[in-house]
């Protein structure tokens, strides 16, 4: 392991209060919205917190995932950006807050739960043995304690390094985020598969999980680079990043949009040349009335737009540009999420009211308010890094 | 001709001596040669510091930084690329279209004819087939200037040096600022080593004599036929050799041939009891004329297309002997007995079935059978057809309007 003999120069910032203040204001209006929504319509509400649930654990297991990537590829350009990652990661331990409320109520979402769908449907007979209350508690209770485990280890030697400027704890971050890699792919399939494919019960779809991924990943990414680029740009990151590693975040985000896009279009094909009943089941409302107008807008924003958006080199270094398309790929990967989850609760048309509302207000509140504190008691670089220099001097 | 070829080659080594400066030879650059990136990198920034345009460096691997300190404008070409990509997008598409659609349109898998997903892989991979090999293309033709097939700095020590662990800088000796000594002397301050000067050879003088160079042409002959030799051999000789000819030799029982399977040692198996072959109907009037005119109805209604289709089996087949009325004037010259007309009392009533049978099962051993060349519905347009002339030639009254 080399180890840095320069010292890293570094700026002391705060974070400015408006910051924390506006996060918390909007956490707190999303759980009053939330809790309106639920007084409202319980069943509405229900499929909302789905979606907060699902942005949420995307946005911070895709988080998670990056540090790892940065770990077991001895990523040199990203450890200066590696904290904002970890921060976003952070609200990984309040996924299963989200989750209770559905847990306690899932004869509201869940068509499968229902006893007597099982006497008509001898799918749902074949798949009960996973398709079951208690093991879906237990795979719930079961992925986001690995979560939690694999963050709060990897997130403890990151911090200890700060201190003690051990490179043997790189090592060991190493060896964790290897054996998290395969662990992070199993359990996201089946986070999805629950949460979201499970919704539909009769379908599926072997490219699910790939494809609950592509979208995780792109928009964990998209929300680091929004935080990394703005505060860089107003002078409150502790270190000067400069174009190129503008550049490489740029790139991850045009790689993802594309995958995206290849993974969901490969779904989308497979089961359109099949033709079979229990795979066009679910596309068949998706095709058809408001939510068609949904599907065709949702190729044109979380594809066609960023393509071009992002295709050329100064397009991917330059801030404002990145700072507008990270906040467009994640309005887009909300718009996703409620693609895949709201025409099941809805298959005659669009819907907007106080639930959609509240999913996107309280899962931008969660997870800036998870960053804002985390930023508050953390440095904003990890200084013991024995990679740091080198990422700091970074050229493409 | 001869005198005028010897002429022309005067002329042009007359040109090439005039370019020549008087010591013989043509100047490139001047080389220097640095031991590592970062002395080569500071090297490059002084150079561009001192005003020096034509100038490159050379290394065996990518130096970060190279292209600012060089002051090197963005590549365009990305442009290229994104052309070329884009026109793979649409030829293909308007092919699949053309193809599926227009000029021989097939319904597959019950979809549309233009099913535009099942295009988009084929168009994915012309996207990046054509952008991929038109970007390499436009490299070697723009950037590296194809039918230059040679360069002064090749086959030197310098190129030998910073292809394999030196790093290098060559001042060109078109750059405005650019002066043997000067420039010289400014290399070897920045700590290049060898400094020395790099002049054309006398082929590289002249492109079009670089192109026609006999080993240059010699190779690219060599490539042709070597390239389409193999080819030529993979594919006519190679695929019927051994191990390759697997498919030639497949386990398959052929006609005629032992069945080691059966216990009867037949390979050729009767079909199963019962089997009918595709599209067969069973014909139960044959030889039977009363019952095929009392049973038989013509199933078809005297349409324009049915009367068509008739008249044209008609005169195809039936109008040699019967003659294009019916009347029984054959064509044939007397060499096959006329039949007689069908316009005769007798005929104008007898039913259409009497038609039918007399086409499908032939008639008195004279009149040979036509099942087999004229389909059944085609049989009773003929039929209708037949009808149409008898009215024609009884035609009453009430038929003129």
């Amino acid at each position: 392991m080399i180890t840095t003999d320069k010292t890293v120069a570094l700026k002391t910032v705060k974070l400015p209060e408006s910051f924390s203040r506006i996060s918390w204001s909007l956490l707190i209006i999303g759980i009053i919205l939330t809790l309106l929504s639920f007084a409202v319509n319980p069943k509405h509400a229900s499929f909302g917190l789905i979606m907060t649930l699902a942005f949420v654990a995307s946005v911070g297991i895709g988080s998670l995932f990056w540090v790892g990537i940065e770990y077991v590829s001895s990523a040199v350009w990203s450890t200066a950006l590696r904290r904002p990652f970890e921060f976003i990661a952070g609200v990984i331990p309040f996924l299963i807050v989200i989750a209770i409320p559905l847990l306690l109520k899932m004869h509201t979402v869940f068509e499968w739960t229902r006893k007597s769908l099982l006497k008509t449907d001898p799918a749902l007979v074949i798949k009960a043995p996973y398709l079951n209350e208690p093991f879906f508690i237990v795979r719930t209770l079961v992925v986001f304690g690995i979560w939690w485990l694999f963050y709060y280890l990897i997130i403890k030697n990151s911090k200890l390094q700060d201190t003690t400027r051990d490179p043997k704890l790189t090592a060991r971050n190493v060896r964790l985020s290897a054996a998290f890699m395969p662990i992070f792919g199993i359990t996201l399939t089946i986070f999805s598969i629950d949460w979201m494919m499970s919704l539909t019960p009769d379908w599926f779809s072997t490219v699910f999980g790939v494809y609950f991924f592509s979208g995780a990943v792109l928009a964990a990414m998209a929300f680091a680079t929004l935080l990394i680029v703005k505060l860089n740009e107003r002078n409150l990151f502790p270190v000067k990043l400069t174009a190129d590693h503008y550049y490489n975040l740029g790139a991850f985000l045009f790689a993802f949009v594309n995958f995206w896009a290849y993974i969901g279009f490969s779904q989308f094909m497979l089961q359109w040349y099949g033709n079979l009943t229990v795979e066009t089941a679910w596309y068949i409302p998706r095709m058809h009335g408001s939510w068609a107008v949904i599907s065709i807008a949702l190729v044109l924003v979380h594809f066609i737009i960023p393509f071009f958006a992002l295709l050329t080199k100064p397009a991917k270094m330059n801030p404002h540009r990145l700072v507008f398309m990270s906040v467009w790929i994640l309005f887009a990967h909300a718009l996703d999420i409620y693609w895949i989850v709201m025409p099941v609760y809805d298959p005659g048309g669009a819907t907007f009211g106080l639930s959609e509302l509240a999913f996107l207000i309280a899962s931008a509140g969660i997870i800036l308010t998870v960053f804002s504190y985390k930023a508050k008691s953390n440095n904003l670089v990890p200084v013991g890094d024995p990679k740091l220099q080198r990422g700091l001097e970074f050229h493409i | 001709m001869r005198v005028l070829i010897q002429h022309i080659i005067l002329v042009q080594n007359m040109s090439e001596i005039q370019r020549i400066p008087p010591s013989g030879r043509r100047l490139y650059g001047i080389t220097a040669i640095f031991d590592n990136p970062d002395k080569v990198l500071s090297a490059t920034k002084a150079a561009t510091q001192e005003g020096y345009k034509d100038f490159d460096v050379y290394s065996p691997y990518p130096i970060h930084g190279l292209d600012n300190a060089m002051k090197l404008k963005p590549s365009r070409i990305g442009v290229v690329t994104l052309v070329l990509a884009m026109i793979g997008v649409v030829s293909i598409l308007l092919f699949t279209w053309w193809t599926n659609s227009v000029n021989y349109p097939l319904i597959i898998g019950g979809k549309p004819y233009f099913a535009w997903p099942s295009y988009i892989p084929i168009t994915f991979e012309m996207a990046v087939l054509f952008g991929a090999v038109s970007t390499v293309i436009s490299l070697i033709a723009i950037w590296l200037g194809l039918p230059r097939n040679s360069h002064p700095l090749h086959d030197t020590e310098f190129m030998k040096k910073v292809s394999s662990d030196r790093f290098g800088v060559c001042v060109e000796a078109t750059d405005p600022k650019f002066d043997e000594k000067q420039t010289m002397d400014f290399l070897q301050r920045l700590g290049g080593e060898n400094v020395e000067l790099a002049y054309y050879e006398v082929h590289e003088l002249s492109l079009r004599k670089a192109v026609l160079d006999p080993k240059f042409v010699g190779a690219m002959v060599i490539v042709a036929v070597a390239s389409s030799g193999a080819t030529y051999f993979s594919l006519n000789k190679m695929l019927l050799m051994r191990p390759w000819s697997s498919l030639n030799n497949q386990f398959k029982v052929l006609p005629e041939s032992r069945s080691t399977f059966y216990a009867d040692g037949f390979a050729m198996r009767p079909p199963v009891e019962g089997t009918v072959a595709r599209g067969h109907m069973p014909y139960i009037f044959s030889g039977n004329m009363p019952s095929a005119e009392k049973y038989m109805k013509n199933p078809l209604l005297p349409t324009p297309r049915v009367m068509e289709v008739g008249q044209r089996d008609f005169n195809t087949y039936c109008s040699p002997c019967h003659g294009y009325f019916g009347d029984g004037d054959s064509r044939l010259q007397g060499q096959f007995p006329s039949p007689p007309s069908l316009h005769s009392d007798t005929l104008r009533h007898a039913p259409d079935g009497h038609f039918y049978q007399v086409m499908t099962d032939g008639f008195q051993n004279v009149m040979p059978s036509y099942a087999r060349q004229i389909p059944r519905d085609e049989r009773w347009a003929i039929v209708w057809y037949i009808r149409a002339l008898q009215r024609a030639e009884h035609a009453k009254g009430s038929d003129v309007k």
